[in-house]
């Protein structure tokens, strides 16, 4: 990856906003506004608003099209109907994840992806090499704006935007809309567990839409986040991260995926028999949940993980969740892993935390 | 920025507070404004002899865990009980309820450590 940091293109909004800015993936984007735990919390309680222009948008669109995604993608394309969207990955040959993804059917022809920031380049460019009279991709780093409205407030206040009559998309699904004037995408999908909504606009019209939404959405409670509220209600949704619980080495089945993979389907994807036995004999490597314990140390990403005195794998991704107040995990362990109710440690600073296995959705867990 | 002026201070974002045979340690409000909210501190035990630049906490936020040096070499001598139950006191009052540990000092020399006003410069950096 080069070292070039792109702004987002909602950038000057941020700054007003007193966003505090970091580099990631290549871009420099609002890591916090408010305060990480004020955000969250108002995602959960009312509606947050987060920047997304540095996830990779690309168009595939001709006759050609479908068949090409089904060549490539591990969740079946020719499943969606129009207007329909579902989350998919881009394998390589061992069945490892070179991206994970929203894949939205906008017509027969035209399809949607919108792929993480740091895969976004390698990923078109893959895409591009298969691009011919049938089938053309485009969507280049910087060239449109995203971001997500999300919580239990969002489809109040994103109502409020919408010329009067336009009805909200359903779950996983997404439509065309007039916002400011202009077209603009808006998929009812989201990566914090809440309802919500994700909205896909030009350069120009994208900072209005942002603006306006914030000024629509303070009445109701709505707060700018940044990243660090993003990654801490994706986890406590049980969401996995690119480079964290998925990678080139990690399968989606290892990372208790696998819903997401259809193995049984007549055109072939990279690692498909791969993928295929490991659905039906199970992994060698499974990803479990843990939870912590009030005033424990939070687990991290790296932490080692034992089970009965013996080290069966390592924590992915980790911290101490705003809403619950302890540690949660996603972890990749051996198999067979421990089961539900038992109890593991992981190592921090050198000393032994106990954890107990969960269900992955962590907010769901009684 | 608030910079106490009886204060001493290490380019790692401590600060200090110098007595007879007692030194206070805590971290500077630019450090717990870079963290955000503190949830969790881990501290160390009485009796543990530190040298000046060794890791001898961790403060952690939900974004990260921070590791805290120690500005000055001795030996430990007390903890900041309060901060178990309430971590956020690091946030809300950085230079005095929410002290990290106190260490009795190997020495009293200080000259390693910034001013306030040299702190306040490397900031500006």
């Amino acid at each position: 990856m080069s070292d070039a940091v792109s702004e987002s293109p909602l950038a000057p909004c941020h700054q007003a906003a007193g966003g505090r800015m970091i580099p990631f993936a290549g871009w420099n984007l609002p890591v916090q506004f408010s305060g990480l735990i004020q955000e969250h919390q108002a995602t959960r309680q009312a509606a947050g608003l987060f920047d997304i222009s540095h996830m990779g948008q690309i168009r595939a669109q001709g006759p050609g099209a479908l068949a090409c995604l089904e060549g490539l993608l591990a969740n079946d394309p020719s499943k969606l109907s129009d207007g329909e969207g579902h989350y998919s990955f881009l394998t390589n040959d061992r069945g490892g994840v070179a991206d994970d993804l929203f894949l939205y059917r906008l017509g027969p022809e035209d399809f949607f992806l919108v792929v993480n920031a740091s895969r976004h380049k390698e990923v078109l460019d893959g895409l591009k090499r298969k691009e011919g009279p049938q089938v053309r991709f485009t969507g280049a780093p910087g060239s449109a704006v995203g971001m997500a409205l999300q919580g239990p407030k969002a489809a109040k206040i994103l109502a409020k935007l919408l010329p009067q009559g336009t009805p909200l998309p359903e779950r996983n699904r997404i439509s065309h809309a007039n916002l400011e004037g202009r077209d603009a995408l808006v998929a009812r999908t989201g990566y914090t567990g809440e309802d919500g909504f994700e909205i896909f606009a030009d350069l120009k019209t994208g900072p209005k839409i942002w603006t306006k939404l914030l000024e629509l959405g303070k009445p109701e409670g709505l707060l700018p986040c940044g990243l660090g509220a993003r990654d801490s209600l994706r986890l406590e949704a049980g969401l996995p991260l690119n480079g964290q619980d998925l990678s080139h080495e990690i399968t989606p089945v290892e990372a208790g995926l696998g819903f997401f993979v259809d193995v049984g389907r007549p055109r072939p994807f990279p690692g498909r028999s791969i993928l295929e036995n490991q659905k039906k004999n199970g992994p060698a490597r499974i990803t479990i949940a843990l939870r912590g314990e009030v005033g424990q140390p939070p687990p991290r990403h790296g932490y080692p993980v034992f089970f009965e005195g013996k080290k069966i794998g390592e924590i992915t991704s980790g911290l101490p969740s705003p809403t619950l107040g302890h540690g949660i995990a996603l972890a990749l362990v051996n198999s067979p892993a421990p089961a539900l109710g038992q109890l593991v440690d992981f190592e921090v600073r050198g000393r032994n935390v106990p954890a107990k296995v969960c269900k992955r959705k962590f907010l769901k867990n009684k | 920025m608030n910079t106490p002026a009886d204060l001493r201070y290490a380019k790692s974002h401590e600060w200090v507070r110098m007595e007879k045979d007692r030194a206070t340690v805590g971290i500077t409000d630019h450090a717990q404004t870079e963290l955000s909210d503190v949830v969790f501190v881990d501290l160390p035990k009485p009796g543990r002899k530190v040298n000046a630049g060794e890791v001898i906490a961790t403060v952690e936020s939900v974004k990260a865990a921070s590791d805290i040096y120690a500005p000055v070499g001795g030996e430990i001598t007390e903890a900041n009980a309060a901060l178990a139950s309430d971590p956020g006191l690091i946030n809300r009052d950085p230079y005095a309820n929410g002290w990290l540990f106190r260490l009795k000092p190997t020495s009293a020399a200080t000259d390693h450590l910034l001013s306030p006003d040299q702190y306040s410069a490397s900031l500006q950096k």
